[in-house]
Protein backbone atom coordinates (compact mmCIF):
# COMPACT_ATOMS: atom_id res chain seq x y z
CA UNK A 1 0.00 0.00 0.00
CA UNK A 2 1.30 3.40 -0.96
CA UNK A 3 1.43 5.61 1.99
CA UNK A 4 -0.24 8.77 1.86
CA UNK A 5 1.87 11.62 0.97
CA UNK A 6 3.12 13.77 4.04
CA UNK A 7 3.01 17.22 3.17
CA UNK A 8 6.75 18.97 3.99
CA UNK A 9 6.27 21.38 5.87
CA UNK A 10 8.57 24.89 5.54
CA UNK A 11 10.92 25.50 8.31
CA UNK A 12 10.57 29.56 7.82
CA UNK A 13 9.96 30.22 11.37
CA UNK A 14 6.98 33.38 11.39
CA UNK A 15 9.45 36.34 12.49
CA UNK A 16 6.53 38.45 13.10
CA UNK A 17 5.59 38.22 16.66
CA UNK A 18 9.51 38.52 17.30
CA UNK A 19 9.83 41.67 15.22
CA UNK A 20 6.95 43.21 17.18
CA UNK A 21 8.04 42.72 20.06
CA UNK A 22 11.70 44.11 19.37
CA UNK A 23 10.52 46.84 17.90
CA UNK A 24 8.01 47.50 21.05
CA UNK A 25 10.83 47.18 23.32
CA UNK A 26 13.08 49.39 21.09
CA UNK A 27 10.26 52.33 21.27
CA UNK A 28 10.04 51.87 24.76
CA UNK A 29 13.25 51.98 25.31
CA UNK A 30 14.37 55.53 23.26
CA UNK A 31 11.16 56.56 24.49
CA UNK A 32 12.11 56.50 27.99
CA UNK A 33 16.12 57.36 28.07
CA UNK A 34 17.03 60.77 29.18
CA UNK A 35 19.82 61.96 26.37
CA UNK A 36 21.97 64.37 28.02
CA UNK A 37 21.00 67.56 27.26
CA UNK A 38 23.26 69.75 25.13
CA UNK A 39 24.98 71.18 28.09
CA UNK A 40 25.81 75.23 28.02
CA UNK A 41 28.80 74.63 30.11
CA UNK A 42 31.25 71.99 28.24
CA UNK A 43 33.07 69.97 31.60
CA UNK A 44 34.77 66.78 31.25
CA UNK A 45 34.54 65.41 34.72
CA UNK A 46 37.80 63.01 36.10
CA UNK A 47 36.91 59.64 36.91
CA UNK A 48 37.36 58.11 40.75
CA UNK A 49 36.76 54.86 42.24
CA UNK A 50 33.13 56.52 44.09
CA UNK A 51 30.73 54.48 43.65
CA UNK A 52 27.56 56.69 45.21
CA UNK A 53 25.74 57.88 42.53
CA UNK A 54 25.75 61.92 42.65
CA UNK A 55 22.31 63.40 44.13
CA UNK A 56 20.01 65.04 42.05
CA UNK A 57 17.56 66.59 44.47
CA UNK A 58 18.47 69.29 46.72
CA UNK A 59 21.46 70.22 44.58
CA UNK A 60 24.12 73.44 44.69
CA UNK A 61 26.47 72.82 41.80
CA UNK A 62 29.58 74.58 41.23
CA UNK A 63 30.98 73.98 37.98
CA UNK A 64 34.66 75.12 37.46
CA UNK A 65 35.39 74.77 33.17
CA UNK A 66 38.96 74.27 31.77
CA UNK A 67 39.95 77.87 31.84
CA UNK A 68 38.95 78.01 35.44
CA UNK A 69 35.73 80.04 35.18
CA UNK A 70 33.22 79.03 37.74
CA UNK A 71 29.17 78.75 37.60
CA UNK A 72 26.69 78.24 40.40
CA UNK A 73 23.55 76.36 39.41
CA UNK A 74 20.37 75.34 41.63
CA UNK A 75 17.76 72.85 40.82
CA UNK A 76 14.68 74.23 42.64
CA UNK A 77 13.73 77.37 41.71
CA UNK A 78 11.89 78.75 44.97
CA UNK A 79 15.53 78.33 46.40
CA UNK A 80 16.95 80.16 43.39
CA UNK A 81 15.13 82.98 44.25
CA UNK A 82 15.38 83.06 48.05
CA UNK A 83 19.29 82.92 47.41
CA UNK A 84 18.44 86.21 44.80
CA UNK A 85 16.92 87.91 47.31
CA UNK A 86 19.24 87.53 50.34
CA UNK A 87 22.35 88.58 48.00
CA UNK A 88 20.17 91.53 47.19
CA UNK A 89 20.25 92.54 50.56
CA UNK A 90 23.14 91.84 51.17
CA UNK A 91 25.33 92.83 48.22
CA UNK A 92 22.78 95.95 48.00
CA UNK A 93 22.62 95.54 44.55
CA UNK A 94 19.33 97.51 44.11
CA UNK A 95 17.31 95.35 41.98
CA UNK A 96 13.52 95.11 41.80
CA UNK A 97 11.08 92.54 42.38
CA UNK A 98 10.32 92.19 38.47
CA UNK A 99 14.39 91.61 38.05
CA UNK A 100 14.53 89.05 41.01
CA UNK A 101 11.57 87.20 38.98
CA UNK A 102 13.33 87.25 35.60
CA UNK A 103 16.66 86.65 37.14
CA UNK A 104 15.73 83.70 39.31
CA UNK A 105 14.83 81.87 35.92
CA UNK A 106 17.95 81.34 35.29
CA UNK A 107 19.53 77.87 35.58
CA UNK A 108 22.85 79.09 36.35
CA UNK A 109 24.82 82.39 37.56
CA UNK A 110 27.99 82.90 35.74
CA UNK A 111 28.25 86.83 35.84
CA UNK A 112 29.83 88.90 38.66
CA UNK A 113 26.79 90.07 41.14
CA UNK A 114 26.51 93.62 39.36
CA UNK A 115 25.87 91.75 35.84
CA UNK A 116 23.15 89.72 36.92
CA UNK A 117 20.50 91.89 35.12
CA UNK A 118 22.41 91.65 31.90
CA UNK A 119 22.61 87.80 32.06
CA UNK A 120 18.69 87.34 32.13
CA UNK A 121 18.22 89.79 28.88
CA UNK A 122 20.81 87.67 27.30
CA UNK A 123 19.02 84.92 25.11
CA UNK A 124 19.06 81.50 26.05
CA UNK A 125 21.39 79.84 23.64
CA UNK A 126 24.17 82.98 24.13
CA UNK A 127 24.32 81.58 27.92
CA UNK A 128 27.31 79.67 27.67
CA UNK A 129 30.76 79.27 29.10
CA UNK A 130 32.08 80.63 25.71
CA UNK A 131 30.13 84.09 26.17
CA UNK A 132 29.53 84.25 30.42
CA UNK A 133 32.66 85.32 32.21
CA UNK A 134 32.30 83.46 35.25
CA UNK A 135 31.44 84.25 38.62
CA UNK A 136 34.60 86.07 40.25
CA UNK A 137 37.05 83.90 42.49
CA UNK A 138 39.84 85.64 42.87
CA UNK A 139 41.56 86.10 46.14
CA UNK A 140 41.11 89.86 46.19
CA UNK A 141 37.34 89.28 44.89
CA UNK A 142 35.90 86.26 45.76
CA UNK A 143 32.13 86.88 44.94
CA UNK A 144 31.28 82.73 45.67
CA UNK A 145 31.81 83.22 49.21
CA UNK A 146 28.73 85.88 48.85
CA UNK A 147 26.79 83.33 46.95
CA UNK A 148 27.58 80.46 49.60
CA UNK A 149 26.91 82.64 52.43
CA UNK A 150 23.25 83.41 51.03
CA UNK A 151 23.11 79.92 49.97
CA UNK A 152 23.64 78.97 53.78
CA UNK A 153 21.42 81.61 54.90
CA UNK A 154 18.61 79.80 52.15
CA UNK A 155 19.33 76.64 52.70
CA UNK A 156 19.73 76.50 56.87
CA UNK A 157 18.23 73.45 58.48
CA UNK A 158 17.19 71.72 55.29
CA UNK A 159 19.04 69.12 53.10
CA UNK A 160 21.48 70.61 50.99
CA UNK A 161 23.80 68.93 48.60
CA UNK A 162 27.45 70.89 47.39
CA UNK A 163 28.48 69.51 44.29
CA UNK A 164 31.55 70.34 42.77
CA UNK A 165 31.71 69.28 38.89
CA UNK A 166 35.07 70.33 38.15
CA UNK A 167 37.20 69.92 34.28
CA UNK A 168 39.98 67.50 33.96
CA UNK A 169 42.60 70.78 33.47
CA UNK A 170 41.11 73.04 35.88
CA UNK A 171 44.16 74.66 37.19
CA UNK A 172 44.13 74.08 41.11
CA UNK A 173 43.79 77.49 42.51
CA UNK A 174 40.19 78.12 41.18
CA UNK A 175 39.13 74.84 43.05
CA UNK A 176 41.24 75.94 46.13
CA UNK A 177 38.99 79.46 45.65
CA UNK A 178 35.84 77.73 45.57
CA UNK A 179 36.86 75.73 48.68
CA UNK A 180 37.79 79.01 50.60
CA UNK A 181 34.53 79.92 49.69
CA UNK A 182 32.78 77.16 51.57
CA UNK A 183 35.58 76.95 54.16
CA UNK A 184 34.81 80.55 54.92
CA UNK A 185 30.84 79.95 55.14
CA UNK A 186 31.59 76.92 57.69
CA UNK A 187 30.28 74.41 54.69
CA UNK A 188 32.61 71.86 55.41
CA UNK A 189 30.50 68.98 53.66
CA UNK A 190 30.62 68.30 49.70
CA UNK A 191 30.95 66.27 46.70
CA UNK A 192 32.52 66.16 43.84
CA UNK A 193 31.24 64.46 40.68
CA UNK A 194 33.17 62.36 38.62
CA UNK A 195 32.60 59.75 36.32
CA UNK A 196 32.95 55.92 37.22
CA UNK A 197 36.12 53.77 37.49
CA UNK A 198 36.66 50.42 38.31
CA UNK A 199 38.57 49.43 41.36
CA UNK A 200 42.57 48.50 40.66
CA UNK A 201 42.87 45.06 40.70
CA UNK A 202 44.82 43.70 43.77
CA UNK A 203 44.36 47.33 46.06
CA UNK A 204 43.23 47.30 49.70
CA UNK A 205 39.85 48.84 48.12
CA UNK A 206 39.70 45.68 45.97
CA UNK A 207 40.36 43.28 48.42
CA UNK A 208 37.70 44.98 50.79
CA UNK A 209 35.04 44.85 47.90
CA UNK A 210 36.09 41.00 47.43
CA UNK A 211 35.55 40.73 50.89
CA UNK A 212 31.77 42.14 51.07
CA UNK A 213 32.53 45.18 52.75
CA UNK A 214 30.60 47.80 52.01
CA UNK A 215 32.46 51.29 51.73
CA UNK A 216 31.96 53.91 54.46
CA UNK A 217 29.72 56.69 53.73
CA UNK B 1 3.61 35.79 8.29
CA UNK B 2 3.66 39.90 6.95
CA UNK B 3 2.37 39.99 3.56
CA UNK B 4 -0.87 41.33 1.96
CA UNK B 5 -3.14 39.06 0.64
CA UNK B 6 -3.18 39.95 -2.90
CA UNK B 7 -4.94 37.32 -4.47
CA UNK B 8 -8.01 39.46 -5.07
CA UNK B 9 -10.71 38.28 -2.85
CA UNK B 10 -10.62 34.83 -4.42
CA UNK B 11 -11.95 36.90 -6.98
CA UNK B 12 -12.90 35.61 -11.37
CA UNK B 13 -10.90 33.78 -13.72
CA UNK B 14 -9.10 35.73 -16.36
CA UNK B 15 -10.07 34.68 -19.90
CA UNK B 16 -9.07 31.77 -21.82
CA UNK B 17 -6.26 33.15 -23.26
CA UNK B 18 -4.79 35.22 -20.87
CA UNK B 19 -1.45 33.74 -19.31
CA UNK B 20 -1.58 33.34 -15.63
CA UNK B 21 1.59 35.87 -14.35
CA UNK B 22 4.01 33.56 -12.04
CA UNK B 23 2.35 34.72 -8.27
CA UNK B 24 5.48 35.92 -6.83
CA UNK B 25 5.46 35.18 -3.07
CA UNK B 26 5.40 38.77 -1.08
CA UNK B 27 7.09 37.27 1.78
CA UNK B 28 9.26 39.42 3.18
CA UNK B 29 12.69 37.66 5.50
CA UNK B 30 12.13 39.72 8.61
CA UNK B 31 15.36 38.48 10.59
CA UNK B 32 17.75 41.25 9.24
CA UNK B 33 15.18 43.60 10.75
CA UNK B 34 15.09 41.93 14.12
CA UNK B 35 18.25 41.52 14.53
CA UNK B 36 18.79 45.17 14.11
CA UNK B 37 16.01 45.74 16.45
CA UNK B 38 17.74 43.84 19.16
CA UNK B 39 21.03 45.52 18.25
CA UNK B 40 19.67 49.08 19.01
CA UNK B 41 17.64 47.45 22.32
CA UNK B 42 20.74 46.39 23.93
CA UNK B 43 22.60 49.60 22.51
CA UNK B 44 19.90 51.48 24.68
CA UNK B 45 19.90 49.24 27.53
CA UNK B 46 23.34 49.98 28.11
CA UNK B 47 23.75 53.62 27.15
CA UNK B 48 20.93 54.57 30.07
CA UNK B 49 22.43 52.20 33.02
CA UNK B 50 26.14 53.39 32.56
CA UNK B 51 25.70 57.12 32.32
CA UNK B 52 25.17 58.03 36.09
CA UNK B 53 28.10 60.01 36.97
CA UNK B 54 29.09 59.57 40.70
CA UNK B 55 29.93 61.68 43.63
CA UNK B 56 33.07 61.63 45.82
CA UNK B 57 32.63 63.11 49.16
CA UNK B 58 35.07 65.34 50.98
CA UNK B 59 35.02 66.59 54.44
CA UNK B 60 37.41 69.56 55.24
CA UNK B 61 38.34 70.36 58.80
CA UNK B 62 37.61 73.95 59.73
CA UNK B 63 40.63 76.02 59.60
CA UNK B 64 42.42 76.66 63.14
CA UNK B 65 43.81 79.84 62.78
CA UNK B 66 46.49 79.55 65.86
CA UNK B 67 49.36 76.97 64.92
CA UNK B 68 48.88 75.49 68.59
CA UNK B 69 45.28 74.09 67.95
CA UNK B 70 45.94 72.43 64.60
CA UNK B 71 46.14 69.20 64.52
CA UNK B 72 49.46 67.91 64.85
CA UNK B 73 50.90 65.04 62.46
CA UNK B 74 53.38 63.34 64.01
CA UNK B 75 56.09 63.60 61.97
CA UNK B 76 57.15 59.82 61.32
CA UNK B 77 53.94 58.85 60.24
CA UNK B 78 53.61 60.97 57.84
CA UNK B 79 54.16 60.77 53.88
CA UNK B 80 53.60 64.10 52.01
CA UNK B 81 52.60 64.33 48.54
CA UNK B 82 53.22 66.99 46.44
CA UNK B 83 51.85 67.66 42.38
CA UNK B 84 53.36 69.67 40.00
CA UNK B 85 52.19 70.67 36.86
CA UNK B 86 52.13 68.05 33.78
CA UNK B 87 51.10 65.58 36.24
CA UNK B 88 53.97 65.38 38.11
CA UNK B 89 54.36 63.91 41.37
CA UNK B 90 57.07 64.05 43.81
CA UNK B 91 57.25 62.94 47.12
CA UNK B 92 58.67 62.73 50.63
CA UNK B 93 58.22 61.14 54.47
CA UNK B 94 58.70 62.71 57.44
CA UNK B 95 60.03 66.40 57.26
CA UNK B 96 61.48 67.52 54.51
CA UNK B 97 65.19 67.18 54.52
CA UNK B 98 66.67 71.45 54.25
CA UNK B 99 68.65 70.17 51.65
CA UNK B 100 66.55 68.22 49.68
CA UNK B 101 67.61 64.78 50.14
CA UNK B 102 64.58 62.81 50.90
CA UNK B 103 62.89 64.78 48.12
CA UNK B 104 61.45 62.22 45.91
CA UNK B 105 59.85 62.26 42.20
CA UNK B 106 57.32 60.00 41.40
CA UNK B 107 54.08 59.37 39.19
CA UNK B 108 51.07 58.60 39.22
CA UNK B 109 51.80 54.83 38.74
CA UNK B 110 54.67 54.53 41.24
CA UNK B 111 52.77 56.36 43.59
CA UNK B 112 50.53 53.93 45.43
CA UNK B 113 53.63 51.56 45.94
CA UNK B 114 54.82 54.52 47.73
CA UNK B 115 51.60 54.98 49.44
CA UNK B 116 51.43 51.00 50.38
CA UNK B 117 54.85 50.61 51.61
CA UNK B 118 54.74 53.62 54.09
CA UNK B 119 51.36 52.12 55.14
CA UNK B 120 52.97 49.32 55.83
CA UNK B 121 56.44 50.57 57.72
CA UNK B 122 54.09 52.89 59.88
CA UNK B 123 51.80 52.28 62.73
CA UNK B 124 48.30 52.41 61.59
CA UNK B 125 47.80 55.61 64.33
CA UNK B 126 50.76 57.99 63.10
CA UNK B 127 50.22 57.58 59.83
CA UNK B 128 48.96 60.09 57.48
CA UNK B 129 48.99 61.46 54.19
CA UNK B 130 49.48 65.03 53.26
CA UNK B 131 48.62 66.52 49.63
CA UNK B 132 50.19 69.46 48.58
CA UNK B 133 48.88 70.78 44.62
CA UNK B 134 50.41 73.91 43.71
CA UNK B 135 48.94 75.91 41.67
CA UNK B 136 50.24 75.18 38.22
CA UNK B 137 48.08 71.44 38.95
CA UNK B 138 45.11 70.41 37.10
CA UNK B 139 42.05 69.49 38.99
CA UNK B 140 42.34 65.94 37.63
CA UNK B 141 45.77 65.32 39.46
CA UNK B 142 44.23 66.35 42.43
CA UNK B 143 40.95 64.15 41.94
CA UNK B 144 43.34 61.28 41.07
CA UNK B 145 45.74 61.68 44.35
CA UNK B 146 42.65 62.11 46.54
CA UNK B 147 41.53 58.31 44.52
CA UNK B 148 44.17 56.69 46.04
CA UNK B 149 43.08 57.60 49.39
CA UNK B 150 40.01 55.23 49.55
CA UNK B 151 41.87 52.91 47.06
CA UNK B 152 44.40 52.30 49.48
CA UNK B 153 42.07 52.41 52.32
CA UNK B 154 43.81 55.37 54.03
CA UNK B 155 41.84 56.89 56.58
CA UNK B 156 43.11 60.20 57.63
CA UNK B 157 44.53 62.32 54.81
CA UNK B 158 44.49 66.22 54.22
CA UNK B 159 44.49 68.90 51.52
CA UNK B 160 47.00 71.42 52.80
CA UNK B 161 48.41 74.52 50.83
CA UNK B 162 51.57 74.12 49.49
CA UNK B 163 54.88 76.09 50.94
CA UNK B 164 56.96 78.48 49.40
CA UNK B 165 60.31 75.96 49.85
CA UNK B 166 57.89 73.08 48.35
CA UNK B 167 57.23 74.97 45.63
CA UNK B 168 60.30 76.28 44.76
CA UNK B 169 62.00 72.41 45.18
CA UNK B 170 59.06 71.45 42.77
CA UNK B 171 59.56 73.84 39.94
CA UNK B 172 63.49 73.08 39.68
CA UNK B 173 63.06 69.78 39.98
CA UNK B 174 60.53 70.27 37.10
CA UNK B 175 63.00 72.39 35.13
CA UNK B 176 66.00 70.10 35.85
CA UNK B 177 63.80 66.98 34.85
CA UNK B 178 62.61 68.74 31.56
CA UNK B 179 66.17 69.70 30.25
CA UNK B 180 67.24 66.74 27.70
Amino acid sequence: MARPKIPRKSTAVDMTAMCDVAFLLLSFFILTTKFKPSEAIEVTTPSSVASKVAPEKDVLLVTITKSGKVYLGMDNADRRRDVLNTLNVTKQLGLSDADLESIAKLEFFGVPVGNLKQQALMPKEQQTDRVLPGIPIDTTNNQMIDWMRAAATVYAGQPMNLLVKGDNDASFPSFKNVMTSFKKNELFKFQMVTNPESVPQGTALWNANLAGIKPEE
Amino acid sequence: MAEMDTSGGGGHKKGPGVKKGKKQSTRVDLTPMVDLGFLLITFFIFTTTMSSPTAMKLFMPKDADKPEEQNKAKESGALTILLGKDNSVFYYEGILDPAGANFKASNFKEIRDVIINKKKSTPADDFVIVIKPNEECKYKNVIDIMDEMPINAVKRYALVDISEGENQLVKATEASNSLP
